[in-house]
């Protein structure tokens, strides 16, 4: 993955000093400049010291405003954590509840009024519905900021903009869940027992119903990092989808490695521990091992 | 629901039609006229630049159905053979693809799509490049899963038994029992390619000014929502009705084709 985002990012066709200094500057100044990055290294040097450095915290200087770039990660990581942990429990608060009734009311109306909510919720890209949400909550009816990062209130819209996303995906899953963990035997024998369909539905299905939907949230969090690059951007919320898309304005390539990188790290780990968590959990794969 | 999707999909491509008959001005700029609200001379108003929104919407969808098809046709005919002759070989061609494929998929979402377009650069063939580069992926792994199925099947050992080439196998004994699974996946990732190639052209990425595209008029309509709101609510609108409409046509396909209920693979 360090490699990839390497390569990558070293085959851009400009040339990142001529942009810095500009079409006027003297051959000895660029040089200069290409000696203090290391770009009159051979590639695999420059890709042996990288990683050296990565290892170490470090992940090079900015081009663009020559600060640390793992002091501008640290500075963006938190807002976009915080954002994406906000959306998953807007998607988990409003999803889940949603599924479990579409799939109890399985054909009525109520059903099929969730399924079309949530099949036009799922075709709703974020940078519609952000607009949408903007214009709703903030210009008409002037309860919520419009953007920026000022105050706690900030929050809600973009964190809306991804969570109602989420929650139409997880809202379908409950649902097939849920009615297929319903026709199962161990249903029966708790309703042949007597219990009340509330103690049937809490103790016995809901547990089983819900183990799958954890790696589905596993999954979604990596679709939720990369939609935050296009909610930062509609909201001006300083994490790190804003910073990779204005690296990429301003050519500052190594911040946009380190981005791409960070993203791409985390998601590798949240899936991980998804599956460690999951093992936790669920008693029958631990019986594999 | 059949209807709808059928319905919405012809309506786009009647409109596209229509556009190249009435030799609409997408480009065409109106200082006099910006920014105004649906009027008889201009049905759905004007951008910030004066330029008929329905004019652009129409050749908008022009362009994201070009990419759309462009890039799902690409990206199933690559991905698709790659799979079936990893899943076919087997050994160490399979082993050093998978771990291609699970480099490729540690990016989540569009990112390395948009890492993809940084480094090209913007521009309609890049990110029709960069869409591709990225694409393939997921026919792969679909692919190569479903021939090592297939390739224990008794009408492929029979086939191989009786002398024919692997080539011959893969051909006529492989490739069209596979196909009906990867177009579907191929009708559901179109929305996908799409809302992909509106994100690039969102972030400025894509699809370059004066050219009308989804994602472009998105941005512009985002800066001038406060002044006009209808801007950013018809082109949304748009977008919606057609991302549905191809979700929609997926289930359709899904159902004719009947992948899910065959027991076949």
């Amino acid at each position: 993955m360090v490699c990839l985002t390497f390569i990558l990012l070293h085959l851009i066709p400009g040339d990142p000093v001529d942009v810095m200094l500009g079409e006027s500057a003297s051959g000895a100044d660029r040089v200069a400049l290409r000696m203090q990055l290391g770009l009159d290294q051979s590639l695999p040097v420059q890709f042996a010291q990288y990683v050296l450095h990565l290892l170490q915290g470090d992940f090079g200087t900015s081009i663009h405003t020559q600060t640390a770039i793992s002091q501008l990660l640290w500075q963006a990581y938190p807002a976009t954590l915080l954002l994406a942990l906000v959306a998953l429990a807007i998607g988990l608060i409003v999803g889940i509840p949603l599924g479990i009734w579409s799939a109890l009311k399985a054909g009525h109306w109520q059903d099929v009024m969730i399924t079309m909510l949530s099949i036009r919720l799922a075709a709703m890209p974020a940078f519609w519905l952000g607009p949408v949400l903007m214009l709703v909550f903030a210009v008409w009816l002037g309860w919520l900021p419009v953007s920026g990062m000022a105050g706690p209130a900030s929050i809600l819209l973009p964190a809306l903009t991804l969570g109602l996303g989420l929650s139409a995906i997880l809202t379908r899953m409950t649902r097939t869940s849920l009615l297929e963990v319903l026709n199962e035997d161990f249903i029966r024998t708790a309703r042949a027992k007597g219990l009340t369909e509330r103690q049937v539905l809490l103790q016995h299905a809901l547990r089983a119903a819900l183990l799958p939907l954890l790696t589905i949230v596993g999954l979604q969090m990596g679709s939720l990092l990369a939609g935050a690059v296009i909610t930062e951007t509609i909201f001006s919320w300083n994490g790190i989808g804003r910073l990779l898309v204005e690296s990429i304005e301003k050519r500052d390539y190594p911040v946009t490695q380190a981005c791409v990188l960070v993203v791409a790290m985390s998601y590798v780990f949240i899936n991980q521990a998804t599956d460690l968590v999951y093992r936790w959990l669920d008693p029958r794969t631990r019986g594999h091992q | 629901m059949k209807v709808f999707s059928l319905l919405t999909l012809a309506f786009w491509l009647l409109l596209v039609l229509l556009g190249h008959l009435c030799q609409l001005q997408p480009n065409q700029i109106d200082l006099n006229a910006i920014l105004q609200w649906p009027s008889a001379q201009h049905w759905l108003g004007t951008d910030d630049l004066g330029r008929d929104i329905l004019a652009r919407v129409i050749r908008g969808v022009e362009v994201s159905l070009m990419v759309t098809l462009l890039v799902t046709a690409f990206t199933m005919a690559i991905g698709l053979s790659i799979g079936l002759i990893a899943g076919y070989k087997g050994g160490r061609l399979d082993t050093a693809l998978m771990q291609i494929t699970n480099i490729f998929l540690a990016f989540p979402g569009i990112l390395l799509a948009i890492a993809f377009a940084a480094v090209l650069g913007a521009g309609l063939s890049n990110l029709i490049l960069a869409l591709c580069l990225t694409g393939w992926v997921t026919y792969a792994r679909l692919a190569r899963g479903q021939s090592l199925a297939l390739r224990q099947r008794l009408h492929v050992l029979a086939a191989e038994s009786l002398g024919a080439s692997g080539w011959r196998v893969m051909r006529l004994h492989m490739f069209p029992m596979l196909i009906s699974i990867v177009l579907v996946e191929a009708a559901y990732s179109m929305a996908s390619v799409m809302i992909a190639e509106a994100s690039l052209s969102f972030l400025g990425l894509g699809i370059q000014a004066p050219e009308a595209s989804w994602g472009a008029m998105l941005r512009d309509a985002v800066r001038f929502m406060l002044v006009a709101p209808h801007y950013v609510l018809i082109v949304g609108g748009c977008m919606m009705s057609l991302i549905l409409a191809i979700n929609l046509g997926g289930d359709v396909l899904r159902d004719r084709l009947d992948v899910r209920s065959e027991g076949r693979l």
